[in-house]
């Protein structure tokens, strides 16, 4: 059964030196997707990305992050997109590097297309009506 | 010329039921098919409609007094200040005011979450306000504070009355510099990044009427969702801005003041906003009727996105330098398609105001009119327009104590 999970990693910063990724392509056989990297020297990392592969290849890549230090979580976070306090402005469409946020033409009008947004929060403090909301739930 | 209309035969039609009334967008459909002179044959009103930013946006306030009165100096609505040096319980909330202890730009980028246009969009939304006033105590007025919350409803008069409102065109903005810059225009990246403009086009009000031959003082009009009149030309009124063969300004042109009841409209079309690294504001929607009186004013209805151009103007250097950028003109159709040709590159163009908006309030006034709930005044007096030799001036910068002090 293949799998497909958007995962938040954090992991101290010992195991920065690590080449995860690498890893988890060349060793479980997994699709990386990377959607949002935080990670300074000195600190708490914070990955979040996309894992795809089987679901077998899926656990033992877990279980080997967690016995790395790693703590994971399932990424629940999402970028909401309030339609009823967006003004249809199409300021977003600019600043949104995924093509998440669009505007239609010759609508003239904002859509958000979920599946596509990388959750980089630039469109957040970008929208002048703070139409566009991230919900974070980490679920252990 | 064709058939003349008068305003008292267009609103008898209105009160009828009779009245043949488009959106500024829908006449251009029928324009292409008839023609000018016979779309000015069937069409009496042509309704436009604005959704934008728009800064000089305040509120008129009278709060009723308390026991024992008071004479407010100072006032705070959820925190922000607003204008107490009027009578006793009055007060002007500004659009852009700030809570005291935001901390602005401080950390820049700042986020200006919650301003006075806020404040606004809350109180129209029905929402509980916190006031704080203080005074100083005089034998007539003598409560030195107050500490209350109140909704709209509950407060004598919400007067929106915004000195400066719908521009008649806007510049499109780039930023030719080398890093991100946050301004009233939106972020604007380095290295022309992306522009942003900010008009509805062929939909604005006063672009479908560039010499300001039926928008005039006492105009009624879409305010907020609800009914309101233009009170005065705004503030920079700056009709004598070079304008193209359709007569049609080529960058930021005529103004109005406008006024209306807030209690009447309504929050959808009252949104406080705030500008990343900038400051809070007020989007404010707005719609003007125009009365097609003869087929020249229908002319000026015809106008398309195609043949209103505006300036380009580089934020990064020349804009806030108070210099001129020539980096040329570009239309309302390039922009609206998502880019735009500047300096030889292909630059991502957005808006900042709404023209999904603009066309349902053109949509809106045209339902109000058509219905009969909404007829035309013929203004009381014109506002100043090309001819009248308006010429902007910058603020005299002189030493205010010569001799030294
Ligand atoms: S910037 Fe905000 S308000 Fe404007 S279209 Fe995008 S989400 Fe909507
Ligand atoms: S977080 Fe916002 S800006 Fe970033 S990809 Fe998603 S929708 Fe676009």
């Amino acid at each position: 059964m293949a799998v497909k999970q958007k995962l938040v990693f954090r992991f101290p910063s010992s195991v920065v030196e690590q080449p995860i990724i690498y890893r988890l392509v060349k060793d479980f056989d997994l699709m990386v997707n990377i959607l949002r990297a935080d990670i300074n020297p000195n600190k708490e990392g914070r990955l979040m990305l996309e894992l795809s592969g089987s679901e077998s290849d899926y656990r033992r890549a877990i279980e080997w992050l967690r016995s790395e230090g790693l703590r994971i979580m399932n990424l629940k976070q999402q970028i909401i997109w309030n339609e009823d306090r967006c003004t249809q402005c199409g300021a977003c469409s600019v600043i949104c590097p995924s093509g998440a946020l669009g505007l239609r033409r010759p609508e003239m009008r904002v859509s958000f297309e979920e599946d596509r947004c990388i959750v980089c929060e630039l469109c957040l403090k970008a929208c002048p009506a703070r139409a566009m909301e991230s919900l974070i739930e980490d679920r252990g | 010329m064709g058939k003349e209309r008068t305003y008292e035969e267009i609103n008898q039609k209105i009160r009828t039921g009779k009245a043949v009334v488009l959106t500024a967008e829908e006449v251009l459909d029928l324009i292409a098919e008839k023609g000018v002179s016979g779309a000015a044959k069937r069409v009496d009103v042509v309704t436009t409609g604005t959704f934008g930013p728009m800064c000089s946006s305040g509120l008129f306030l009278n709060f009723g007094h308390p026991r024992p009165r008071i004479k407010m100096s100072e006032v705070y609505l959820n925190g922000v200040p607003a204008y107490a040096g009027i009578a006793a319980v009055d007060a002007y909330l500004g659009a852009t005011a700030l809570p005291p202890g935001d901390p602005r730009n401080r950390d820049h980028p700042g986020e200006f979450i919650y301003g006075g246009g806020h404040v606004i969009e809350d109180l129209v939304a029905g929402k509980e306000i916190r006031l704080e006033a203080h005074g100083y105590g005089t034998d007539c007025y003598p409560s030195k504070k107050v500490e209350t919350s109140f909704r709209l409803s509950e407060i004598n008069e919400a007067t929106l009355y915004n000195p400066r409102n719908c521009y008649q065109n806007y510049s499109a903005a780039v930023n030719l510099g080398q890093k991100t810059i946050y301004t009233y225009m939106g972020i604007l990246k380095p290295r022309l990044g992306n522009a942003y403009y900010s008009s509805a086009g062929q939909l604005s009000p006063l672009l479908n009427d560039p010499l300001l031959k039926t928008i005039g003082i006492g105009t009624r009009i879409f305010l907020g969702g609800g009914e309101g009149y233009i009170a005065w030309h705004g503030t920079q009124h700056n009709p004598s801005a070079a304008r193209g063969e359709n007569k049609v300004p080529l960058g930021p042109a005529a103004t109005i003041a406008v006024v209306g009841d807030l209690k009447k409209m309504h929050w959808r079309w009252l949104r406080g906003l705030s500008f990343l690294g900038y400051g809070a504001t007020l989007k404010v929607g707005l719609g003007i009727p125009i009365p097609i009186l003869n087929e020249e004013i229908m002319s000026y209805c015809a106008v398309r996105d195609e043949e209103i151009y505006t300036q380009v103007v580089d934020f990064g250097r020349d804009y806030p330098h108070g210099e001129s950028s020539e980096l040329g003109l570009v239309s309302y159709a390039e922009l609206k398609s998502g880019t735009v040709r500047i300096c030889d590159r292909d630059v991502p163009a957005a808006s900042l105001s709404s023209y999904a908006g603009a066309r349902e309030i053109a949509g809106i006034l045209k339902g109000w009119i058509q219905a009969g709930d909404f007829t035309l005044t013929p203004p009381a007096a014109p506002l100043p327009s090309a001819e009248a030799g308006i010429k902007l001036q910058p603020l005299p910068q002189r030493n205010p104590y010569p001799g030294g002090m």
